[in-house]
């Protein structure tokens, strides 16, 4: 049974169509990445699967009791509210230490549990966010926009972490990028959305697919090559081995 | 020992300190100071309807705060650009409050004591009122405080979570009903809002946690209430101007302090 589905969806802002006639389903263990250029919806259904806005049409389907990790596009702390790294974690359930010191290892950011959530770099940041998210044990955990305000090699890095993380815990991913090239070669599924879905289907057929050449240009073709071509070579064993695994559940 | 008006005087300072310096944490962290205002300065108004209706004042003054935090949670739902509509509404109703209790005949009543507050007389009842009010306050923010704290966070994430930030929302504005209510007595109308933030800010520069800087907001609250109320006799000086004087003062001794602490580090 899927863990999170959606069923013909229609979101309307103001007036306006974000979404139409969306249907997908997330299965236990997968990585499915929803890619499109910007506002196209994408955040708008990442919102709509987790209940933060209602669907004018349609249904949307969580498992029964189904945990969500959720790490939201962009998180601003009020400058007003002290926050530790600590107690951040704690949020919304109280966690023990070794609890929080293990996701924040899990997420790649050891060492920052005693600082302020402000005085993080944006790596660091997005690391916390993930470590987070990870805690309470998490069935699918879903990535907005993960990496915004990280560079490419950051990006990147960040992807490989995921990969690592659902390998290790086994819950599903679902993640909304526009760096098509780096996520796509994490992903066993790929949706390609601009207020509809335009295809989907494994990265290879969906960066073949023409709808997603019209929206997205030849060009990321190239830089697809060029970013496998630097991840082949840019890591240890450990990750090589969670990357073809991801790879066969592509094939 | 409650015969003695000074007694009473200092608990009805300190109950409403309690329970306004834990609230006024997330009233800073929201941004709602202006809902705070208006939902206060309608209480004005709830002292007109409660003498133009022959109910207790605390009826009244409940009933339309009450009204009025609900109608801005209302629209506040609908708009996200509120600081104008928010700033008619406070001073709205304080200039219609003001205007009713004129136009209700035979009336004569000493208005500042709902503007300014008039701790002096308060009455065993009254401290009910306020300790009641405050305890209520702080189970409430007790039980609520991690969905709360997810929801002031990012509503994403509380809905993520399994929590609807609608409803901790709610929460918080039925709180501030009931806050204000129970201080009018104490500092009055018009600086419910100072008693709400003031020892908040001043809490801010020195805590690490939201939980560090709700413990310090509620002893800077009840030290400014009972320096006060000092202050107060000594000088012969309204005591709820007084007790909101000794609040910015510590506010701006710890902006100071917090300065100078960054620059020493």
């Amino acid at each position: 049974m899927s863990l999170l589905s959606a069923d013909r969806i229609d979101v309307r802002h103001g007036g306006q169509i974000a979404l139409q006639g969306v249907s997908l389903s997330v299965e236990p263990g997968e990585i499915l990445t929803i890619v499109g250029p910007n506002g196209s919806g994408k955040s708008t259904l990442l919102r709509a699967l987790i209940g933060a806005v209602a669907p004018s049409r349609g249904t949307v389907r969580r498992a029964n009791g189904l945990r969500i990790g959720y790490v939201p596009q962009k998180l601003h702390i009020d400058p007003t509210l002290p926050l530790t790294v600590r107690r951040f974690l704690d949020l919304p359930r109280r966690v023990t230490t070794p609890e929080a010191e293990e996701a924040l290892a899990n997420a790649g950011v050891s060492g920052v549990i005693g600082q302020q959530m402000a005085s993080l770099s944006g790596g660091q940041f997005q690391r916390v966010l993930l470590a987070r998210a990870l805690l309470g044990n998490p069935q699918v955990l879903m990535l907005d926009e993960a990496t915004q305000g990280l560079d490419q090699p950051g990006s990147a890095a960040f992807y490989r972490q995921i990969e690592e993380v659902r390998g290790r815990l086994g819950c599903a991913v679902l993640m909304v990028s526009h760096e098509l090239h780096v996520v796509m070669s994490a992903s066993d599924r790929v949706i390609c959305l601009n207020h509809h879905i335009c295809c989907e289907g494994t990265p290879e057929v969906v960066s073949a697919a023409p709808a997603y050449r019209e929206l997205f240009g030849t060009g990321t073709g190239g830089a697809l090559a060029l970013y496998r071509h630097e991840h082949d070579h840019g890591h240890d064993h450990d990750h090589d081995h969670s990357h073809s695994h991801s790879h066969e559940a592509a094939e | 020992m409650l015969d003695d008006f000074l007694i009473r005087a200092a608990l009805a300072g300190l109950g409403t300190a309690l329970a306004a310096g834990l609230l006024g944490c997330f009233v800073v962290w929201r941004r709602m100071a202006y809902f705070g205002d208006a939902t206060a300065h309608a209480a004005i108004l709830g002292v007109a309807v409660s003498l133009g209706f022959q109910v207790s004042v605390l009826t009244g003054v409940a009933l339309v705060a009450l009204g009025m935090a609900l109608a801005i949670h209302w629209l506040t739902g609908r708009n996200h650009a509120m600081d104008a509509t928010l700033g008619v509404l406070a001073h709205g109703a304080l200039a219609l409050g003001l205007v009713a209790v004129a136009l209700i005949p035979g009336a004569r009543i000493n208005l500042d004591a709902y503007l300014f507050g008039d701790v002096l007389t308060v009455t065993r009842a009254d401290l009910a009122v306020i300790w009641g009010g405050a305890t209520v306050v702080c189970a409430v923010l007790w039980l609520h405080w991690s969905a709360l704290l997810t929801a002031t966070l990012n509503p994403d994430l509380a809905y993520a979570a399994g929590i609807d930030p609608r409803r901790e929302q709610l929460i918080l504005t039925l709180l501030l009903a009931a806050v204000v209510a129970v201080s009018i007595k104490v500092v009055g109308a018009l600086l419910i809002t100072a008693l709400l933030i003031i020892p908040a800010a001043a809490a801010r520069p020195f805590a690490r946690t939201p939980e560090g800087m709700a413990a310090m907001a509620t002893g800077i609250g009840a030290f400014a209430a009972l320096a006060g109320l000092r202050l107060s006799l000594w000088l012969d000086t309204p005591v709820g101007p007084s007790i909101v004087c000794v609040a910015a003062g510590v506010f701006a001794l710890a902006t100071i302090g917090g300065q100078l602490r960054t620059i020493g580090r």
